[in-house]
């Protein structure tokens, strides 16, 4: 048995990758799945933070490569849902630490002990860690925000995904790609001082899979260690739902692209 | 500019800029993906080599590689200014 293995990449830093990689596997693991989680970014572990099982670490991903720990020993089980684990990155080793081989050892491994999806959650940069964490997947997520040097960068991504993968060496048929508008602020679009969803979808000739806005729950979310899917009252961790459900093949209609309307207290009141 | 038109005025639409050079480079790029790396520079040093005899700018010149079967096609195009002047010797 295989897993399907998704990878969430972008090329820029800083525009959502790890936020959507947690929200992503834990929003697969809502919908039954067996989900493992890989941090890819060694040196700069954070997955781990953003999952809130930072304290829980005993051995990463890099262990499990080189033999000194078994698969067991370094996934976390999540404290919240007993079908989603978490393989941390190393903090120590540095970027050379994974291999190829090691990378596709481990997947493998994943997919006899049953999991359904692993999801990737690659470093910034188009380097060895980001090459690795794309090299084997079968989905991509490609994270974007509606700003200049994202949006070019998603393309040089778009690019690689479809050359510097085994699916394309192989010719085993393309990668599914997925673009993701994260940081999506329609107050902003609306008066032309950002991106539309319909700019970045022409210019990257790809249609997105959802769009995330631009949320304070975000930050709040980060700052507990539990990913923003799980707060159903944001409109953040709602759009994510939504993502995750059109990956699963759902149909469901974009939300949250319009400026959100104050009510009648909002308005007398302020806020 | 009366008052009114002051109060009025709008942002300036910045995302149709950034949105018209993101479609000029986007392309650009795609074109010369998975070229040789060499390209940029052979195309700088032919360009010192034209400009000896003649006026031409950068962007006159156009190199592309084109895979067929079995093997490859290096093209170059030069744009020649209108009246070309050779330059004396």
């Amino acid at each position: 048995m295989t897993a399907e293995i998704i990878v969430v990449t972008s090329g820029k830093g800083g525009v959502g990758k790890t936020t959507t990689s947690a929200s992503l596997a834990t929003g697969l693991a809502i919908a039954g799945k067996k989900v493992a989680v890989i941090d890819f970014d060694v040196g700069l572990r954070n997955l781990d933070l953003i999952m809130g099982c930072e304290r829980r670490v005993v051995y990463d991903f890099v262990n499990v490569v080189h033999g000194e720990a078994t698969l067991k020993q370094a996934l976390i089980k999540d404290k919240r849902y007993e079908n989603l684990y978490v393989l941390a990155a190393s903090q120590t080793r540095d970027k050379d630490a994974l291999t190829q081989e090691g990378v596709e050892k481990v997947l493998e491994e994943l997919g006899k002990e049953g999991f359904d999806f692993v999801v990737c959650d690659s470093p910034a940069g188009i380097e060895k860690g980001a090459h690795l964490a794309m090299y084997f997947a079968d989905h991509a997520v490609v994270v974007v925000n509606p700003e200049v040097s994202s949006v070019r960068d998603s393309d040089r991504i778009l690019g690689l995904l479809a050359s510097k993968t085994r699916r394309a060496e192989r010719g085993d048929g393309a990668i599914k790609q997925h673009l993701l508008l994260t940081r999506y602020n329609p107050a902003r679009v609306a008066v032309g001082e950002m991106l539309s969803v319909k700019d970045v979808e022409e210019i990257l000739g790809i249609n997105v899979v959802g769009v995330i806005p631009e949320s304070e729950n975000v930050l709040a979310a980060s700052n507990a260690g539990v990913p923003v899917i799980l707060d159903d009252n944001s409109f953040a961790g709602q759009a994510y739902s939504d993502t995750v459900a059109r990956i699963l093949g759902e149909e469901r209609a974009l939300r949250f692209l319009e400026v959100p309307k104050k009510g009648f207290f909002q308005r007398v009141f302020g806020g | 500019m009366g008052i009114l038109d002051f109060l009025k005025r709008k942002p300036e639409p910045t995302a149709a800029v950034a949105k018209e050079r993101l479609r000029i480079i986007v392309a650009q790029e795609r074109s010369t993906r998975g070229a040789p790396d060499y390209l940029p520079l052979l195309r700088n040093e032919l360009l010192e080599v034209i400009k000896k005899y003649v006026h031409v700018d950068l962007e006159a010149i156009n190199i592309n590689v084109e895979r067929d079967s079995g093997h490859e096609i290096l093209e170059l195009s030069v744009a020649l200014p209108d009246h070309a002047e050779a330059k004396p010797g």
